[in-house]
């Protein structure tokens, strides 16, 4: 355990029992998380890149001190979250994507103002933060709109400034822009980004299921599936490990019946995903180097499968992704990227 | 990377101990008096249906001859009546709504503690609620022109806060009971409504009903609160009145107390609870 960690976690696991309603006797165990092992430094912004169900809002509900872990053990600010959450909780603060918090007769400001309440902040200093935010988040014309009249986009604006008001050492993000338009969500994070930079002694941890966020944004990115975290690294060194596979997209008419397995079993090939793509479909295969390329061809030559336009290309995070965790992340998304 | 970028702001020190306490139950309390004073509009429907209310039952009393003191309680009842309402309908089911919308989770996530947040919301309630009682008070006097003779004004508001203090207690518990049982308590609060409007003698003197079922009653503290202060408002209150105002404020104490630990303890139960299985602080999404 080093003084500089803000967050460390050790074999952190959490089951959830449910319980039948009707049948108390009847349990069902879910696995939410399993064996994490997390170490983040003081300064860093971390991202949690999974898919829905992956364990998340798990991790971060631990680290907040509102869940406790059934096995292992996790630190924040150095204090154990089950142990110490009176030590923890003044230094954190937590935002999720498309909450609902506050009340929606108050306006922006008093809104703001009572959640710094709760952390002691004094009245004037709060009143001069929520200002100085809100015109760096771009909702300083709002600032007296109730938040009942807020759009989604402005509402979670309001709900991030909430989360930087206290001035966290931990700031904990979950899925912060969620549901956003684009200009929204890029207002989101260049707030974030921006924050980091004036503060660098602040530490971030955010979970996404947007490939751009975690690439962009983060220092380094836990990818985690069914509560396992699977790789965990700089995106630049996690694209590296790819960077001896041949990365291809084929655009195809129609599949054919051609399915992503046949084309696993070929040589040379580590990964084929097919999706929908408009008017046709996508075949974006990893191959451990060009010369597996002319197999491909050969397997959709024999189906009576037509190339459209076939690209050689760099690869990215969620080839990473596909690479780990054995499919995109979202099938849309591979389409259209956010 | 953005290496003469300075701090958005300075860190402070913030208020913790006590004065985190007292900011809280503040700021808890605000949302409630402002929401109060931007939707007017229903403090008007909420007096004018207790007057209403509170008119049937003088013009019964009226045409069965009762004696003319029942007047003054059926107002003094409608009044307290708003109170009882705001604990049953909004102050029970808080921390449920709390839940629903995500704030139960920042409250217990931040610092300060549950029971300011509860005394928060009880403030809130009290004070919102008092422009009801008292104008329920005002315009059923005047338009059934009651008589008052306070003897003793300190012993009337020290029952009237002890009153508040009990009840809103048994709201802060009622809170986390709500919380805990969800939908069955919202049934069990709908089934017991008129029943205790009945049995805590908001519209007579709760004597009437005979003892035992008066000390049943009076586990609702606005039995015994409503009780002493119509024996401290009217002359022949005393006659009227089911123990003596002494016994009663005692009483009165004892309830707020349990009441106060009670919520206490179930706080930190629901939070317990919530922590080791995850369903509590669940929101609906
Ligand atoms: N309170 C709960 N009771 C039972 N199971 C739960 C509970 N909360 C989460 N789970 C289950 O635990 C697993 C992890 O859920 P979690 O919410 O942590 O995932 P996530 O990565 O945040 O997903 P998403 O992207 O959908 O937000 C899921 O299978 C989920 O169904
Ligand atoms: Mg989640």
């Amino acid at each position: 355990m080093s003084a500089d960690l803000a967050i460390e976690t050790q074999n952190l696991g959490r089951i959830y029992t449910i319980r039948n309603r009707r049948e108390r006797r009847i349990r069902k165990e879910v696995v939410a998380l399993r064996d994490v092992n997390l170490q983040i430094p003081r300064g860093e912004l971390f991202g949690l890149l999974g898919p829905n169900g992956a364990g998340k809002t798990t991790l971060i509900k631990i680290l907040t001190t509102l869940l406790a872990p059934t096995t292992g053990w996790a630190r924040v600010a150095g204090f154990d979250v089950v142990r110490e959450p009176h030590k923890i909780r003044p230094r954190i603060n937590m935002v999720s994507g498309g909450e609902a918090s506050g009340y929606g007769l108050l306006t922006v400001r008093e809104n703001l103002w009572m959640f710094a309440q709760f952390y002691g902040l004094p009245s004037r200093e709060a009143n001069r933060r929520i200002e100085e935010l809100l015109r760096r988040i771009g909702l300083a014309d709002r600032i007296h709109t109730k938040s009942s009249d807020l759009s989604t986009g402005l509402r979670q604006k309001m709900n991030i400034v909430r989360g930087f008001l206290t001035d966290p050492e931990i700031l904990f993000l979950d899925e912060p822009t969620l549901g956003l338009d684009v200009n929204a969500a890029r207002d989101v994070r260049r707030f974030i980004r921006e924050w980091m930079d004036a503060h660098p002694d602040r530490t971030v941890l955010l979970t996404t299921h947007y490939m751009v966020e975690a690439d962009e944004l983060c220092d380094r990115v836990a990818i985690i599936s069914q509560g396992r975290v699977l790789a965990c690294d700089s995106p630049e060194a996690l694209k590296r490990r790819l960077q001896r596979d041949a990365l291809f997209d084929i655009e195809i008419t129609a599949p054919n019946g051609l399915t992503s397995s046949m084309l696993e079993a070929l040589p040379g090939v580590r990964k084929a995903v097919l999706t929908d793509a408009d008017g046709g479909a996508r075949l974006s295969l990893i191959l451990a180097a060009d010369s597996a390329l002319p197999g491909v061809i050969h397997v959709l030559t024999e189906r009576a499968v037509q190339v459209r336009h076939l690209t050689k290309r760099e690869p990215t995070l969620e080839d990473v992704f596909v690479e780990l965790v054995g499919r995109p992340l979202a099938e849309e998304e591979v389409a259209d990227g956010q | 990377m953005g290496s003469e970028a300075r701090p958005f702001f300075a860190p402070v020190p913030k208020a913790s101990g006590w004065r985190l306490f007292l900011k809280t139950v503040v700021a808890r309390a605000y949302p409630r008096v402002v929401g109060q004073q931007r939707e007017r509009s229903w403090i008007f429907f909420d007096v004018f249906l207790s007057i209403l209310a509170v008119s049937a039952y003088v013009f019964v009393y009226r045409a069965i001859g009762a004696p003319e003191e029942y007047v003054g309680f059926v107002v003094v009842g409608g009044a307290m009546t708003a109170f009882w309402l705001n604990v049953l309908w909004s102050m029970s089911s808080q921390l449920y709504w709390e839940k629903e919308s995500g704030n139960l989770a920042l409250y217990i996530m931040a610092p300060n503690s549950m029971m300011a947040i509860l005394l928060g919301m009880a403030l809130g309630g009290i004070i919102a609620t008092a422009l009801r009682a008292a104008a329920i008070l005002l315009v059923g006097s005047l338009l059934f022109h009651v008589q008052y003779a306070v003897g003793n004004l300190p012993a009337l508001v020290v029952v009237f806060l002890l009153t508040l203090a009990a009840l809103y207690g048994l709201g802060m518990m009622s809170a986390s009971l709500f919380l805990l049982w969800g939908r069955e308590a919202w049934h069990l609060a709908n089934l017991a409504q008129e029943p205790i409007y009945l049995l805590s003698g908001f519209y007579f003197p709760v004597k009437n009903l005979g003892f035992w079922v008066a000390v049943a009653a009076s586990i609702i503290p606005l039995t015994l609160g409503l009780d002493a202060m119509r024996q401290l408002l009217f002359p022949s209150g005393a006659a009227l009145g089911f123990l003596t105002v002494p016994v009663e404020v005692a009483v009165l104490a004892v309830l707020c107390v349990l009441f106060l630990v009670a919520a206490r303890w179930l706080l930190g139960y629901m939070e317990r609870m919530a922590i080791r299985e995850g369903r509590l602080l669940e929101s609906r999404r």
